[in-house]
């Protein structure tokens, strides 16, 4: 497909802003008729944001869209369906318990005296269907199908209504390998006839496989289109991951490594991640890296308590403890700083200050609340320290920015005056800004001799703190990384190796 | 009124409680000039306002318990049905010929393990709250009735009756038990960290686990205060009427207690709550009674007259009509981008 070809639809500058965040910024995207155009990136990238910004489920702060060279403006996603714009989830939005016709049907019957006509329905259902290679009674009712079939049903409900583009949101994501093909031959009929497709998810390999061009988004902006066939998979996870940090890479220090805090053998959670070891040093940063779903977070998790280990142990300093859960981390002065802010960080409605006071109290127990002074004395200092902007520590901590959210969280631990910090994705959805203070407080607390063990999709950033980086693939230690091997490049192509053999074999 | 300055905040917190108890006592004044009339007679205050104070006793004692449960973003509706078992414990106690400290003790004992049941329903089984609790609900009333054997259970006991109609330095005694126990109760989430730690469960639940809360206990303490609670609130009604009825006692009494907390502004999502503004709650909600009882309307009219001036508090405190005031304040400095600098530093 050239770019002489009009695109179908062409969004530009578009911009959405959440309070303290940027969630897209001066996005562009063409689609182009008959082509499945992969949209790319980590969680919180703004994939979702841009397209429930093109479907007007959200309004956009900023930009237009045109479809067929016309300028639309979408004021909900029913009116994006009736311009063209169709949209299938991962989680199928369809009523299982009607009939495969009335779910295609729904809200437009063919009617006949102002009654629903059955046969009509389920005959022009049956020939829909087939136009899919689906031969399947649509007068059963929808749960009698598997998943597969299902999202066939919900593709094909959204392309009759729409008809122009057609949105598919993660849509292998709970399919196997034979559904993902029945769904691809699909995809694939409507490329021919000439539907624009966006076609989102984590799986490289099968963008690669159905794919023609591909939209990489980071952190709300677009890093890079490509088409598909010029570029490999390696090419692609770089974008992702991207690097802005390479400047810094020389400047990484090797400082001494002091003794050994922790051990853990074997730890394990069946279905969660495979037995992994490590072994971490006063003194040094362990870095995670990994794409989405390679176990980074599952690792942290399972260290910290949060997920029960079925296997496996944990020493501190030669003696064996037991986390079962983040209380008994806690106890053992370790500190974690989760991956998901908001729902397993802030305690939104609580002031700042209490959000910062929190760990500690809960590890003195309620019974010793600590004085009121002491609070104000440990908050305001802890704000200082990190620079935590806020008109007033009484403030709601949601009212404050990713960035300054995530400082105040590092605050609550570093309250606790911990030997071992855990933080998961440290950086995600911050700004600039926060983002370098963040680094340099990691560097400065491993200078002061904790252990820290760092999970990030950043790779510049592993490389620029890590004087260890674990690279995890498909919820396994795949390998170990240190000294002048921590670049980004061996960790992408640590990282990359499974995908890009997948691809050539396939 | 989101982040007020410490010294007001307690204030500036219950201004619209305070307010609409102004009102709805102003209009028992319209209804009853003389309301506010305290006479002192044979040793005992007597007077429509203390009548308020005093028939507001039960839902007073169960919107404490309520406030805490509903802090957590959970609900307790068996709270009539353990005023039911409790009265009837405290009432066969004394029948039975114990004194009536045993009496009032085995109640409160009673009422508290009743909570754990709750509480262990809902902390450790993760059952959620509503269903939890309404197993007590419906299963209560048939305990409360095998212990007093079907019948309405009398007594006699001058101690046990002493909590229910007498007084102490001329104040009726129930009124002097929900305002100390709320003091108390005030003191103790306040003066401790307690009652930040319970906001935070209510908040985030996920969040605070991970912060080291030791959720779980905390769950089941609200659930056995909101029990305990619940039984001396069913000990007074038991003394009031020297006799327990398991069929009435405290009967729908879980709906005013919820109606308290909401009517206090506390979300029944959880989190930040004032244990004062329930219990001013409870105060509007019996001087609405008051106020119907006294205006001399037929007693059909009652439950209509409630619902609408209770509608009334609702929709005035309803997020959608808050969310509108919070939209007019915050849309104003968005409107001069170049001056407020220091301001869009902080919200950024």
């Amino acid at each position: 497909m050239t770019d002489d070809i009009r695109p179908v639809l062409h969004a530009q500058g578009i911009s959405k802003f959440f309070p303290g965040t940027i969630a897209l910024d001066d996005v562009e995207l063409r689609l182009y008729p008959g082509e499945v155009h992969a949209l790319l990136g980590e969680n919180g990238a703004g994939k979702s944001t841009l397209i429930k910004c093109l479907t007007g489920a959200y309004q956009r702060d900023g930009g237009t869209i045109t479809l067929d060279g016309q300028e639309v403006n979408p004021q909900s996603t029913a009116a994006s369906q009736k311009l063209g714009i169709g949209t299938v989830y991962q989680e199928v939005n369809l009523l299982p318990n009607l009939t495969v016709a009335e779910n295609l049907f729904l809200g437009r019957q063919p009617v006949r005296y102002g009654i629903v006509s059955r046969r009509k329905m389920n005959a022009s259902a049956r020939a829909t269907l087939s136009g899919y290679g689906l031969d399947i009674d649509p007068a059963e009712p929808l749960s009698a199908y598997s998943v597969a079939i299902q999202q066939v049903v919900a593709i094909a409900r959204a392309v009759e209504m729409s008809g122009k583009v057609l949105i598919l949101d993660e849509p292998t994501a709970s399919l196997d390998r034979d559904e993902v093909q029945l769904l691809f031959s699909v995809i694939r009929q409507l490329k021919a006839r000439g539907l624009a497709i966006v076609f989102i998810t984590h799986f490289l390999d099968q963008v690669f496989d159905i794919s023609d061009r591909a939209t990489v988004l980071r952190n709300g902006r677009v890093v890079g289109t490509r088409l598909l066939q010029d570029v490999t998979p390696k090419d692609v996870v770089t974008l992702m991951l991207g690097r802005q940090l390479e400047a810094r890479v020389q400047e990484r220090k090797t400082g001494a490594v002091g003794k050994t805090l922790i051990e853990i053998q074997n730890l394990s959670k069946r279905g969660m991640i495979e037995p992994f070891s490590l072994e971490l040093h006063e003194g040094e940063v362990v870095g995670l890296a990994g794409l989405l779903g390679s176990g980074r977070t599952e690792t942290a998790n399972l260290i910290f308590g949060v997920v029960q280990a079925d296997g496996g142990k944990i020493k501190l300093r030669g003696q064996d403890i037991t986390i079962n859960r983040p209380r008994d981390a806690v106890a053992h002065r370790f500190a974690l700083c989760p991956e998901d802010r908001k729902t397993e960080g802030i305690v939104g409605d609580l002031s700042v200050r209490d959000n910062i006071i929190l760990a500690l109290q809960a590890r003195q127990g309620w019974m010793r609340p600590i004085p009121r002074a002491k609070i104000n004395e440990i908050a305001e200092s802890y704000v200082r320290a990190l620079d935590i902007r806020l008109a007033s520590l009484d403030m709601p901590i949601r009212l404050l920015s990713g960035g300054n959210q995530q400082k105040a969280l590092l605050a609550r631990w570093l309250a606790t005056n911990p030997e071992f910090l855990i933080l998961d994705e440290p950086t995600r959805g911050i700004d600039v800004g926060a983002h370098a203070e963040i680094i340099a407080l990691i560097e400065q607390l491993r200078e002061d001799g904790m252990a820290l063990l760092v999970a990030s999709s950043e790779l510049e950033e592993l490389v620029a703190y890590s004087t260890r980086v674990v690279v995890l693939r498909d919820r396994r230690q795949v390998s170990e990384l240190t000294g002048d091997q921590i670049t980004p490049d061996n960790i992408v192509r640590a990282i990359a190796d499974e995908a890009a053999a997948t691809v050539e074999t396939a | 009124m989101l982040m007020p300055g410490p010294k007001s905040s307690v204030l500036s917190r219950i201004t619209p409680q305070l307010i609409i108890l102004g009102v709805a006592l102003l209009l028992n004044v319209i209804v009853l000039p003389d309301f506010f009339h305290i006479d002192f007679r044979n040793g005992r205050m007597f007077g429509n306002l203390i009548d308020v104070l005093n028939r507001g006793a039960p839902v007073a004692l169960l919107a404490i318990g309520m406030t805490l449960v509903i802090a957590t973003r959970g609900i307790d509706l068996s709270v009539g049905a353990v005023m039911a078992i409790s009265g009837a414990v405290a009432a066969s106690m004394v029948v039975d010929g114990h004194g009536w400290g045993t009496a009032l003790l085995a109640a409160l004992a009673t009422g508290g393990l009743c909570g754990m049941w709750n509480g262990v329903l809902v902390a450790v089984l993760r059952i959620q709250p509503i269903v939890a609790t309404l197993v007590l609900m419906v299963a209560g009333r048939g305990i409360a009735q095998l212990i007093t054997e079907g019948k309405i259970l009398t007594f006699m006991n001058e101690g046990l009756i002493h909590l229910g109609a007498g007084t102490i330095a001329g104040v009726p005694t129930p009124i002097l038990i929900w305002i100390v126990l709320g003091v108390l109760m005030m003191l103790a989430v306040r003066r401790t960290a307690l009652g930040m730690l319970i906001e935070s469960i209510g908040i985030n639940e996920r969040s605070s686990r991970l912060a080291g809360i030791n959720s779980r206990v905390l769950l089941i303490c609200v659930y056995l205060v909101s029990g305990f609670c619940a039984a001396l609130a069913g000990v007074i009604v038991a003394a009031d009427i020297k006799g327990a009825d398991a069929n009435n006692a405290g009967l729908w009494l879980e709906l005013d207690a919820i109606l308290a907390v909401v009517i206090g502004g506390n979300s029944l999502l959880g989190g930040r709550f004032s244990i004062l503004a329930s219990l001013i709650g409870a105060l509007i909600i019996q001087s609405v009674n008051s106020v119907i009882l006294l205006s001399g309307l037929p007693p059909e009219f009652n439950l209509v007259i409630k619902a609408l001036l209770i509608l009334a508090i609702l929709v005035i405190q309803s997020p959608r009509i808050s969310y509108l005031l919070y939209m007019l304040r915050a849309t104003e400095p968005r409107q001069d981008p170049g001056q407020s600098k220091p301001k869009e530093e902080a919200a950024q």
